[in-house]
């Protein structure tokens, strides 16, 4: 019956950033079946619950929904939709353009004026605004507007649908009479309708276009080398971080329980039992509690792994709640406590402030290591997770690779990130091949979704 | 078969009045939301701060269509053998006690091992049958024979592997128990789960659920809620205390004070006697519509000037 129209709402949903599967507008589909269309307030009532399913998406749901059906307050009548009564006639607008000098000698003109020109300069003549944008509506979907995704197809989609409409016809009805009143009205009348148009087109792109650019960029972001995004994504990239932490925290913020099938809890299986003769119909397994990780976190600032550093840095801050314990550590050559800084300020200038401490050197790691074997190595005990961010490159300095074999015995663990591609490993100045047997995770992490995907891993086996 | 309560959902007006008559005045997403839930046989997730009444929601409905309201509070660590069924390990018990000497008598006629086995295979499905099954809500709900309402309270408290195991009697509104099989419901209960945004719920529960968001109310919807729930709050009271609640909410504070706030604090003052909103009245009671220390000590020394406002603008309030 009427699923043009709300096929057209969903697509322009999803494009205001609304999830929206097929399943859910199959929902919405028997939803309004059962409301029906006739009553505004109650479909977007109905379709809110359906559709939107956090206080944010029912806050865009509003705008987008409000823009959408707004639409259809002038291009209903007579449309290929407009039986179904969608908009609610006392939401209706007088026609916008009605004072503009049109009305007067309408009706006179009409009579001459259907047979050249065709449709259009009739309507135009009679100043019928609800034809005109119901046929502005029919011949935007006959030429695929749903499908309008750069804002550079604007003037190829008000072409489409000027022609669509007949504007040859009235070129040649206006040529045929440029100088009578006549054609100076129609002439008007196409200015007019020519920035109707464009006008219609630029919402339709405002509603379906946007989603999709920023979808799309978010999934180009993700999967960019992290130091090779630019300036002036990295706001986005900041949102992007904090989203997937906040994810990563509901997900493992308190402490949990994993039942160890197979090794049985004698003492609890028999008290619970006691009723029953200890005979053990329950049986209980021993449970291994599974704490949040204690991190202590060195971060290699120098020149191509900074631009990693931070989005490490802003990620672990993000996730504060599912750690029991962070210290950041920055490094060039010295090695530099941060933790204050990023704790004491915004992250946007705490970033800034941790280079200019620590930053823009050439890496020495064993001076680094040395620094922290003799100042911060209490810090490390049995349920601290070490994480070592940074290339290996040492610019063929000692390395003190004896130095992380120690830590990694004081620690539970070491899990080092390298930007670099793993071939790249150990070549030229790269010590990584002596610092990997110390470590129990060795991985390449240069975009985002890496990044995501290691911290997500430490998070379940509660580092 | 006709159920008697399907009638009283025949439209979304009926549901506003018939809500109404149960003390629930709803607003019309709300409205919408349980008419919707029981045509499109949809579970309702009701998110929004506390005490505003969620589960007063789940109450009114089980009220209005005199159906019996089956509450599954959620907690961490709830599992199946709490919320779905156990298996009533000491009757069985008691019972293979009991039937020990008339078992022998049985098995004791057959010839060999293997006869006595096959004997004893027939007779052990007894023991796990439907007369040692302990249903707990979930199970209650589906075999309902007049439908019920299903309240899973504080859902975001459960564990996430609760969550999953919901989905399977959230869409289709049948669980699977493996000794007995699939239990169907004969007449779909209505669903309603609560949620205070603990954690994110997953988005297959999402999916499958009308998602009701409800918030603080506006002075007139709360003035018609205080009306119907505290009906011997004269009117210039009602007005006065509405109007004050709405100025609390504007500041900044640790815990604004919801709809239950404003009925207990309308209770309190029409216990008291008081014909009218007073400085001193406030103050004392003030404890009743904010619940931290810092609060009412933010507000105690603005007392005057909100309540000042309150009246002001409670007049036009009608």
């Amino acid at each position: 019956m009427t699923e043009g129209p709300l096929l057209d709402f969903f697509r322009a949903a999803r494009g205001a950033g609304l999830r929206i599967s097929p399943a859910e507008s199959i929902d919405a589909t028997r939803a309004v079946q059962v409301v029906g269309f006739a009553d505004r307030a109650r479909l977007k009532d109905t379709l809110s619950l359906v559709l939107a399913k956090t206080a944010e998406e029912k806050q865009s749901f509003g705008e987008v929904f409000e823009l959408f059906f707004r639409r259809g307050d002038y291009g209903e009548e007579g449309g290929p939709d407009g039986g179904a009564g969608e908009a609610p006639p006392a939401d209706r607008p007088d026609p916008p353009q009605s004072g503009e000098g049109q009305g007067g000698g309408g009706e006179g003109g009409e009579g001459g004026g259907a047979g050249s020109g065709g449709d259009l300069a009739r309507m135009l003549l009679a100043n019928d605004q609800a034809a005109l944008a119901a046929a502005v509506e029919r011949a935007g979907q006959e030429a695929g507007l749903g499908n309008i995704a750069l804002f550079t197809q604007v003037n190829l989609f008000t072409r489409r649908i000027l022609d669509r409409m007949g504007l040859q016809a009235l070129d040649r009805a206006i040529a045929a009479a440029p100088e009578s009143e006549r054609g100076q009205r129609l002439r008007r009348g196409r200015e007019r309708l020519r920035e109707q148009v464009r006008g219609f087109v630029e919402q339709a792109l405002q509603l379906y276009a946007r989603g999709e650019t920023e979808a799309f960029r978010e999934r180009r972001l993700r999967e960019t080398r992290l130091a090779a995004i630019e300036r002036r994504d990295h706001e986005r990239m900041r949102q992007l971080v904090r989203a997937m932490a906040r994810r990563l925290a509901t997900q493992y913020g308190r402490n949990r329980k994993r039942d160890r099938r197979g090794v049985l809890d004698v003492r609890r299986t028999l008290r619970r039992n006691m009723g029953w003769e200890g005979i053990p119909f329950h049986v209980i397994w021993k449970q291994e509690r599974i704490e949040k990780p204690k991190l202590v976190v060195l971060c290699d600032v120098s020149g191509s792994v900074a631009a990693v550093a931070q989005f490490l840095l802003l990620f672990l801050y993000s996730l504060n709640e599912a750690l029991s314990g962070l210290h950041a550590f920055a490094f060039c050559g010295n090695l530099v406590e941060v933790s204050d800084i990023l704790e004491g300020k915004p992250i946007e200038a705490a970033i800034p402030a941790v280079m200019e401490r620590a930053g823009y050197g050439s890496s020495n790691y064993g001076m680094a290591l040395a620094d922290f074997e003799r100042e911060h190595l209490r810090l490390l005990d049995s349920h601290t997770t070490v994480i070592i961010l940074g290339d290996g490159r040492g610019n063929r300095t000692e390395p003190r690779a004896d130095i992380l074999a120690t830590m990694a015995e004081r620690a539970k663990q070491v899990v080092w990130l390298n930007p670099e591609y793993r071939t790249l490993w150990g070549t030229g100045d790269s010590d990584m091949p002596r610092y990997a047997p110390h470590c129990r995770v060795v991985a390449m992490c240069s975009t985002l979704q890496q990044l995501e995907r290691v911290i997500g891993d430490l998070l379940r086996d509660g580092g | 078969m006709s159920i008697a309560w399907h009638g009283l959902l025949d439209s979304i007006e009926a549901t506003e009045t018939g809500l109404q008559s149960a003390g629930y005045i709803a607003s019309r997403p709300i409205s919408t939301a349980v008419y919707l839930a029981h045509h499109l046989r949809k579970p309702i997730l009701v998110e929004g701060p506390a005490g505003v009444g969620k589960t007063e929601l789940a109450k009114a409905v089980s009220g209005w269509l005199g159906l019996s309201l089956i509450r599954m509070q959620c907690y961490e660590g709830l599992d199946e053998s709490k919320a779905l069924y156990e298996w009533k390990y000491g009757k069985q018990l008691l019972y293979t006690q009991i039937l020990k000497d008339r078992l022998g008598s049985v098995l004791g006629e057959e010839p060999g091992l293997d006869a006595a086995m096959r004997r004893l295979h027939g007779v052990s499905d007894l023991f796990f049958s439907e007369e040692f099954l302990e249903p707990r809500p979930l199970l209650r709900a589906l075999r309902e024979p007049g439908g019920a309402v299903l309240l899973i309270d504080e859902v975001d408290k459960a564990d996430q592997e609760f969550e999953a195991f919901l989905l399977e009697l959230l869409s289709d509104y049948q669980v699977s128990i493996p000794e007995i099989g699939t239990v169907q419901a004969e007449v779909a209960p209505l669903v309603l789960l609560t949620s205070n945004s603990m954690r994110d719920l997953g988005d297959a529960l999402k999916r499958r659920c009308l998602h009701l968001h409800i918030g603080l109310p506006d002075a007139r919807l709360e003035a018609r809620i205080i009306a119907s729930r505290v009906p011997a709050a004269a009117e210039d009271l009602r007005r006065q205390l509405v109007a004050f609640v709405q100025q609390l909410r504007t500041l900044d504070l640790k815990k604004l004070p919801s709809v239950s706030e404003t009925i207990d604090w309308a209770r309190v003052l029409v216990l008291l006697h008081a014909p009218q909103l007073d400085h001193g009245m406030v103050r004392d009671t003030l404890n009743v519509l904010l619940k931290f220390e810092s609060d009412i000590e933010a507000v105690e020394p603005q007392i005057a000037e909100l309540l000042l406002r309150a009246k002001r603008e409670a007049v036009p309030v009608r």
